[in-house]
Order: C-alpha cells, then structure tokens, then sequence
C-alpha cells in the first residue's frame, strides 16, 4: 500500500515499486491507481490508459534496457463506477439498485460520500486479493485531503451504517413528529432545508440502508485484510512542511491501528553535499575574497584569461551566496528527516531529479534509487 | 503551494495599507495562525496586526451563529439541536456544508466590516464545491432559510469587482497541470472569476549569459582545482549546487511555459523561493513585499 499525502510522487513510486518487482523479483504485478490525471498509464508508456487492465509490452521495457523476469500490470479504478457496481452488488435486489442509483441525493453525494475514492480502492483490493490472480499487488492510494482517510475509510463507512445518525435519516418524516426528543432538531431542519428536501433524504436513506448488512461486513473484511502480515504499508513524502505533517499523522495512526509501516520513502531529498560544514566555510572564505580570487583566476596564464574580473567577482560571489542559500533548506530538511526518523526507519531517499519521470525508464531510475537503499 | 503564505501576505500588505481585513483560513489546520506567529485562532475574528483580523473556519459555528441572527435566539439556545442538524445535514446534502462556510465570508463582505476579505480556500479538488455552493443548493433545495440565501450569495460571487480567485501554483508540473484544470473548473462550474495566479517558489536566476559563461569555464576540472587550492580545500560542491539550482530552475521554467501557453489571458504575479529556516512572520513580510512590488507593475 502506498500512502501519504498529495503531490509527493505516489503514483511514479508505486510504479517504481511494481516495475522493480516484476524484473527483479518475477511473476504477476499489478499497479493500482485511483488517479483521475492518468499519469500512471503515461510513465508506464501505456498510450491510452483507459479504465480496467493493460499489460505494459515487454517492448516498453526493453525500449527502457530491462529484460523484465515477470509481467507488469496496471489498473485504472473509476470510482463512479466503482461506487455504482457497490451499490449493484450490496443492493437486497434490482429494483432498489436502481431506485438508489436513480436517486438525486445519491447523483449529488456519491463524488463525496464518505471519501469515496479511498473506499473504492480499498474494495477493489479486496476483490483483486480474492480472485488470487496476482503474486503482488502495489496500490497507489488516492491523493485524498488527508493522507490518513484512506486507513479510516472502512472503519468510518462501518460506524456510518450503525450509527443512531442513519436511523435518524430514515425514518419517514411524518413518524418523527411523534418524538418529542427529536422535534427541535426537526423543527430547525425544516425551517433551515423545507420539508421536501427532508423528505427526499429520507428517501434517499430508506434505501441506502438496506445496503448496510453488505457494506459492514465488507468492511471487516477489509480490516483484516490490511492487517494481514502480508500487507506492507510504505509511506511516501517531501520533507517539506504540509506533507510532512500528514506524513506524520499518518505514520502515528498506523501503530494505532495494530499495522506495520513498512518504512517510509523520501522523495525530492536534496544532495548530501549541502550539509558538510566545510564546504560551508568554503563558502564563506569565497564571498569574503571574491574579488581577490577573481583576479587571481582571470590573471594571464590563469583558467579563466580573459574574463573581465569584475564580472567574475560576481560569478564567485553568486556561488557562495547560492550555496549559503541552498544550505539553509538542506539544515531545515535535516531537522524534519531527524523526526520523521524517529517513528520510522527512512527505507529510501530519492533525490530531486533534474526532470520529471515521464516514462518508463525514468520509473526504473527510481526505482533502482529506491531498491539498492533496501 | 504555500496558499497559506500567499493569504497572509496579501492580508498583511492590505493592512499596512490601511486596509480593514479579515482572512480565513478555510480548513482550520492552525497554518494560517502560525504564518503571524499567533495562537491558533478559532471561529470568532481575532487581530493578529493593526486592522488585520485572522479566523478558522467552522461550518458548525457559521451555521449556529446565522440560525441565531434569523431566528433571534442566543446562540447557545441552539447548540444541541443545531450541532445534531449539522452532523445529518452535513452528511446527507451536497453544498450545505460548503454553503454556510463561503455563505459566512460572503455575509462579511455583505455588512461591510471590513474592506477586503481574504479567504485562505482548500486544496483545488474541493474548491469548486466551495464556490458552486449556491447554484449546488438552488439545484436540491426548493424552500426554507438556506434557499432564500442564494440570491444575494450568488450576486457578490460573479460581480468581477467584489469578488476573485486567486490560484497559487508553483512552477512544477502536478501543480501546474492541476492549475490549468482548475482555471477551466472555476470556469465552467463557478460565477467566480479568475483574477491571477500567483506563482510561487520561483527560484532565483544566478546567472546572466555571460555570467553563465564564466560558470562553465569554472566548472572545468583546471579552475576546480585553483579554486579549491585557494579555499583550502575541495570547493567542487560549491560549483554542483550552483549547477543544481541552474538545472532545476530551467525544469520549472519550462512548467511556466506550460502555464502561460494554456492559460495566456491569466495575470501572473511571482513570489520568490525563499530561503528560511522557518516560516513565521518574517516570511509573511516577505511575500507581502514581493505581492507589493509585483501589484505595483
């Protein structure tokens, strides 16, 4: 399971991840992904990435100098669909399924219900884990809000059907009069909404409830699963500051939830260089005698003859100014590696890389980055 | 993206302008507070600076405090009621919980409390949700309170001159990808209009050309090697990292490109990299002088 928060390189890791398996380690990978900007399909060359599962050609591999021991997958999850098809499946029978779907509440909120996305690929999982096709299975989880909705999104939709809030939504409006505990809270509802709209959503709910029994067993079900041995979480994130809190988060919750973080990926690490304190003194020793130093260097029979000196001072201070710069984000990161450390053992840093992967050979870099630090 | 950064330092600079401003930070993470190096504020507006106010958004709290003004109750009259309506409406209508977030900045700008509101929105998934609110709610909801709110809402967020998104995006591709998504979001879903983007983190140019050329000839092994004699020691990191910053910035340069060519009639205001330790106040000053230089061209 790959997890964490937005923006970090989810979904080239999960790539990496599944690429390395499949010519590494052999037999039949496959890559999830919920990610509406299809980039997973572009890095794996896979020209167009359309919804179900695509083999990536052996040819894309050996276009990138691998000779791949195994097969690489992948699937793109629609989580509309995903939701339609849950609903299909837990509906008591057709004529509800369609009532449910039918419904204008439902059009409205299935986009958002209970952070549908996640939920979907955590189903999905399960369905892919029963039907045993595949030796491993990498799923690039949803770049949700907060990084750790997707672990609660289970145990949430679970609490959902059993809770006192549901059965308050369907009952049918004219019962709740009599109960004279609920009135107030009816009497703002209807002045707030209008009674129509109450009793569509009562509706609404009537019907989903009748999903219930099906969505809360699924839904241990799931629980076990990603507490199964087999199931390794890795984490991924920036060491800059908004992902690094949800990192967090999410690292904290994992031991909370009696599951193992398989370790943690850094992602955009600046070079080591720029933490060695003498270079850093270099640094200053050259701002302070740049202009004698330039001199020295654009003299006759000196490397840079022929240069103006003034315009090499200025080279030369620019070069201790952007390393004294540059230093400071690399201290900052540092102190925030030290604490992420702390709760997890670092697996892997990936540094910035000069372009952005786009392709499979660009997935295999990382991914070698990521496997020789194993 | 640095949202947070870019609302505080647009808010700080309308202030010391002699501005009266409120700026909200829409998913109360505590950023917003940490950006004056304030404690964490919560509902009710709090001066954090001369005539600059700073508030965390609550839909619960929004919603209680209007219930109160149209109903004329104290607002702890409708506390349980209200907070068990929240949970069940929150959860059952797309919109409400949007609307009464959005509806209470726009009420704001209604009353004319202050000059310039500054909300500090979430992340572009949500965004247009936010802001298609009342047309989402005019759609599912025929009668009642939060109905008869549409109109006015709706007024004040397609008039062009009381109203503006303002995206931050940094010069990188998921950012920009999801940038120009959003622009055309905003757009088709929205009455909102785009006024910019803010492009964030921009990283400083070293060199000219000439100073370019210079570099190379520095980068050779028989200048590496006078350098690092003279500094008394190895000085080639120092020359790497300026090559680091040269590449990655050409990378983000060509993200901005990108940008321009999808979205050519959007106005683009740069804010710097900048490089701190931490980010509390100074870097709010930072950006709002940044703001201040670019708002001035």
């Amino acid at each position: 399971m790959v997890c964490g928060p937005g923006g970090v390189g989810k979904t080239t890791l999960s790539a990496a991840l599944g690429a390395m398996a499949a010519v590494h380690q052999g037999g039949k990978v496959l890559v999830v992904t919920v990610d509406p900007a299809r980039r997973l399909g572009q890095a794996l060359g896979l020209r167009p990435f359309h919804r179900g599962q695509q083999r990536v050609p052996d040819a894309a591999f050996r276009a990138a100098g691998a000779a791949p021991r195994g097969e690489l997958w992948a699937e793109l999850l629609d989580a509309r669909a995903g939701w339609d098809a849950l609903v299909s499946r837990h509906a008591p029978d057709r004529e509800t399924a369609r009532r449910i779907l039918a419904n204008e509440i439902y059009q409205g909120i299935s986009e958002r219900f209970i952070q549908s996305h996640d939920y979907i690929a955590i189903e999905r999982l399960f369905e892919l884990h029963s039907e045993g096709d595949y030796d491993l299975i990498v799923v690039d989880t949803p770049p949700t809000r907060n990084a750790v909705d997707f672990l609660l999104a289970p145990e949430r939709m679970a609490d959902f059907f059993s809770s006192r809030l549901l059965k308050l939504l369907a009952t049918p409006y004219r019962s709740r009069l009599a109960d004279a505990a609920a009135r107030p809270f009816y009497y703002v509802a209807d002045r707030v909404l209008g009674t129509r709209f109450l009793e569509q959503v009562a509706e609404f709910f009537i019907l989903f409830q009748t999903l219930s029994e099906g969505f809360v067993e699924r839904a241990k079900e799931v629980e076990r699963l990603l507490s199964d041995e087999r199931t390794a979480f890795v984490v991924v994130s920036t060491l800059e500051t908004v992902p690094m809190r949800e990192a967090e988060e999410f690292l904290r919750l994992l031991p909370a939830k009696g599951l193992d973080a398989g370790g943690l990926v850094l992602n955009r690490a600046l070079p080591a260089y720029l933490f060695d304190a003498e270079l850093a003194s270099r640094a200053s020793a050259l701002a302070e005698r740049a202009g004698e130093l330039a001199s020295a260097l654009s003299a006759p029979g000196a490397p840079l003859e022929g240069f103006d000196a003034p315009l090499v001072q200025r080279v030369l201070g620019e070069l201790a100014a952007n390393f004294h710069n540059v230093a400071v984000v690399a201290k900052r990161e540092a102190a925030r590696r030290a604490e992420l450390s702390r709760q997890v053992g670092v697996l892997a840093e990936v540094p910035e890389l000069p372009d952005d992967v786009h392709d499979l050979a660009g997935v295999l870099e990382v991914g070698r980055r990521v496997w020789s630090q194993r | 993206m640095g949202k947070t950064a870019v609302s505080a330092g647009l808010a700080y600079l309308a202030a010391s302008r002699g501005k009266r401003v409120l700026v909200c930070e829409m998913d109360a993470k505590g950023d917003l507070a940490l950006a004056f190096e304030a404690a964490p504020r919560g509902f009710d507006p709090k001066e954090v600076a001369p005539r600059l106010f700073a508030m965390e958004m609550d839909p619960e709290a929004s919603l209680r405090q209007y219930l109160s003004l149209q109903l004329r109750l104290p607002r702890t009259a409708v506390f349980g009621p209200v907070a068990r309506m929240f949970d069940f409406v929150a959860s059952a209508a797309p919109g409400v919980r949007e609307i009464v977030s959005v509806g209470k900045l726009v009420w704001e700008v209604r009353e004319r409390h202050y000059d310039l509101v500054v909300a500090d929105a979430v992340s572009s998934g949500h965004v247009t949700g936010l802001l298609s609110a009342p047309q989402t709610i005019n759609r599912l909801v025929q009668v009642g309170l939060v109905r008869q709110q549409t109109s006015w809402m709706l007024d004040i967020l397609s008039d062009p001159s009381t109203t503006g998104a303002l995206v931050v995006a940094t010069p990188e591709e998921m950012p920009v990808t999801e940038t120009i998504e959003l622009a055309s979001r905003l757009e088709a879903e929205t009455t909102v209009a785009l006024l910019g983007i803010v492009v964030n983190r921009v990283l400083p140019e070293l060199f000219g050309t000439r100073e370019e050329q210079v570099f190379e000839a520095l980068s050779s092994p028989g200048s590496r090697s006078v350098l690092s004699a003279s500094l008394g020691g190895d000085a080639g990191g120092l020359l790497d990292a300026a090559r680091w910053m040269v590449r990655t910035r050409r990378s983000r340069a060509s993200h901005l490109q990108r940008l321009r060519e999808a979205l050519p009639q959007a106005a683009l205001i740069y804010v710097p990299y900048l490089f701190l330790r931490s980010f509390g106040l100074r870097a709010t000053r930072q950006v709002a002088a940044a703001l201040a230089q670019e708002l001035e061209n």
